[in-house]
């Protein structure tokens, strides 16, 4: 082997050595797992915080039962969000977090109507109820019930409509709530469940309208946040300004009711 | 535009090929120069990532590679942090579900050397490793290229697998293709557009330059035949 050659094969093997050590971002700012009805709300917060203190975050957004499975599994998520406070407390059970965390939001649903739409805006769900049962629907979309809470909570409401039966076969269910509202405002969906937040984010709706769901036809969407075992200072730092009048100012304004002071 | 995520699926697309490739070329001429009872049985398994769902795939290499399996624990316990939801976990992840891409090129491009050279190399006192460098891989090369671009382009689109044992992590597991995803989630069509236009373009540019070569590689020989 001549000495070009050898040059050229060490240069590989730097090359090498350079792309197999560690990630391309900064690895520093603390990894939040949040739930998706956060989406807009959160990146609000989450600028603001850093406008403030300076400190970043980055925050990956999807359903809660698949955060708390991938924290189980040993995810690299220093603060946990969730839209349903069990998935937080079965984390805090197997010793996965630092206590029981704090509730920080309670979440609301809405159902949305495109533009165009043959249905009516009737918080009751009644309209809904009939118009499946008259196959003026042909595709209704919410969040997984199995993993997504405000898919679960979307059940629970049209259970409680009488419509879950009628509208079963039409359903189509996004992987979270956020992908729910991609489906219901679709111009192929005649609408869906989806959360109050996402409804309320601006460029979300184009032509759609919204109408909040009472909060007596599903449990609470108690919303309950944590932090996890490999919480460090700056997502301390966070977890304490989600609490903090600024940032409750924003969840107010996304529609969630907040817990007391 | 997520500029992290683009660089992150090069960066795995490279490491991916850079790993894959080199072994492939010594499994591929193995397969391609012996016969053994079990060799339908070793093609097969290297194939399956060809027709097995990638979340079959991902639902494995999840179980594998989690916190509960001893791989995982071993895993853990040498270098502090698990597997999965990792960049590591990723590129293990890729080289798995590439091996076909690798691999079946070069096996062909090594079967269609005929055995006499093999055979008149060894008899000038080649040996086996200077016979691949000097007189078997410049023969295969377009196999070769073949499985570069191949492995290259399939990491950057893959999907399935990645959103399971990934967790798109910024910086760390979220690839373009994910990002597209999640992009289209946060309703930023103009995002996932553009994102989708790059991986469009490259993939053209794969696609066309395999078939380009390949199609001056056969007319070179067409004319010397």
């Amino acid at each position: 082997m001549n000495s070009h050659c050898r040059a050229w094969h060490r240069a590989c093997l730097v090359a090498l050595s350079a792309l197999i050590t560690g990630p391309v971002a900064a690895a520093d700012a603390p990894l939040v797992a949040a739930a998706s009805d956060l989406r807009f709300a959160l990146d609000e917060v989450a600028a603001q915080f850093a406008r403030e203190t300076g400190g970043s975050v980055r925050i990956v957004y999807g359903s809660s039962g698949n955060f708390r499975r991938q924290i189980a599994e040993g995810a690299p998520f220093e603060l946990f969000m969730a839209a349903d406070e069990a998935y937080v407390l079965a984390l805090a059970k197997e010793g996965r977090t630092v206590d029981e965390g704090v509730l920080y939001a309670t979440g609301r649903i809405a159902l949305v109507v495109p533009e165009g739409s043959a249905l009516q805006l009737d918080p009751s769900l009644q309209d809904l109820a009939s118009a499946a049962a008259a196959g003026r629907v042909q595709k209704f979309a919410i969040a997984n019930p199995e993993h997504a809470p405000y898919g679960r909570a979307a059940q629970e409401a049209l259970t409680a409509a009488g419509a879950w039966d009628a509208i079963r076969p039409r359903l189509v269910r996004g992987e979270n709530v956020a992908q729910a509202a991609q489906f219901a405002l679709s111009a192929s969906a005649q609408g869906g469940i989806i959360a109050l937040s996402l409804a309320l984010s601006p460029g979300v709706l184009g032509g759609a309208r919204y109408v909040t769901i009472p909060e007596n036809m599903h449990r609470p969407l108690r919303q309950r946040m944590v932090l996890t075992k490999r919480a460090g200072t700056i997502a301390r730092a966070f977890h304490a300004y989600l609490q903090q009048p600024a940032a409750r100012a924003v969840f107010t304004r996304y529609g969630f009711a907040l817990p007391a002071e | 535009m997520d500029g992290t995520a683009l660089l992150l699926s090069l960066k795995l697309a490279l490491l991916t090929v850079a790993i894959l490739v080199p072994a492939g070329i010594i499994v591929a001429r193995l397969l391609a120069t012996h016969e053994f009872a079990a060799k339908p049985f070793v093609e097969a398994l290297f194939a399956l990532p060809l027709v097995l769902p990638p979340t079959v795939l991902g639902y494995y290499l999840l179980v594998a590679m989690g916190g509960h399996s001893p791989f995982g624990r071993w895993y853990e316990a040498l270098t502090g942090h698990a597997l999965v939801f990792t960049f590591h976990g990723l590129v293990l992840a890729s080289i798995i579900f590439n091996l076909p891409f690798a691999i079946q090129p070069l096996q062909r491009a090594f079967e269609g050397i005929p055995e006499d050279l093999r055979h008149a190399a060894a008899c000038c006192g080649l040996t086996s490793w200077q016979s691949l460098w000097r007189i078997e891989l410049p023969l295969a090369w377009t196999g070769l290229l073949s499985a570069v671009v191949l492995t290259f382009a399939h990491t950057l689109g893959e999907f399935g697998v990645v959103l399971m044992v990934g967790g798109s992590i910024p910086g760390e597991t979220k690839t373009v293709a994910i990002a597209i995803y999640d992009r289209v989630q946060g309703f930023d069509m103009t995002g996932a557009g553009l994102m989708s236009a790059v991986l469009l373009l490259l993939s053209v540019a794969a696609i066309a330059l395999t078939y380009w070569t390949s199609s001056r590689h056969r007319r070179r020989h067409d004319h010397a035949g």
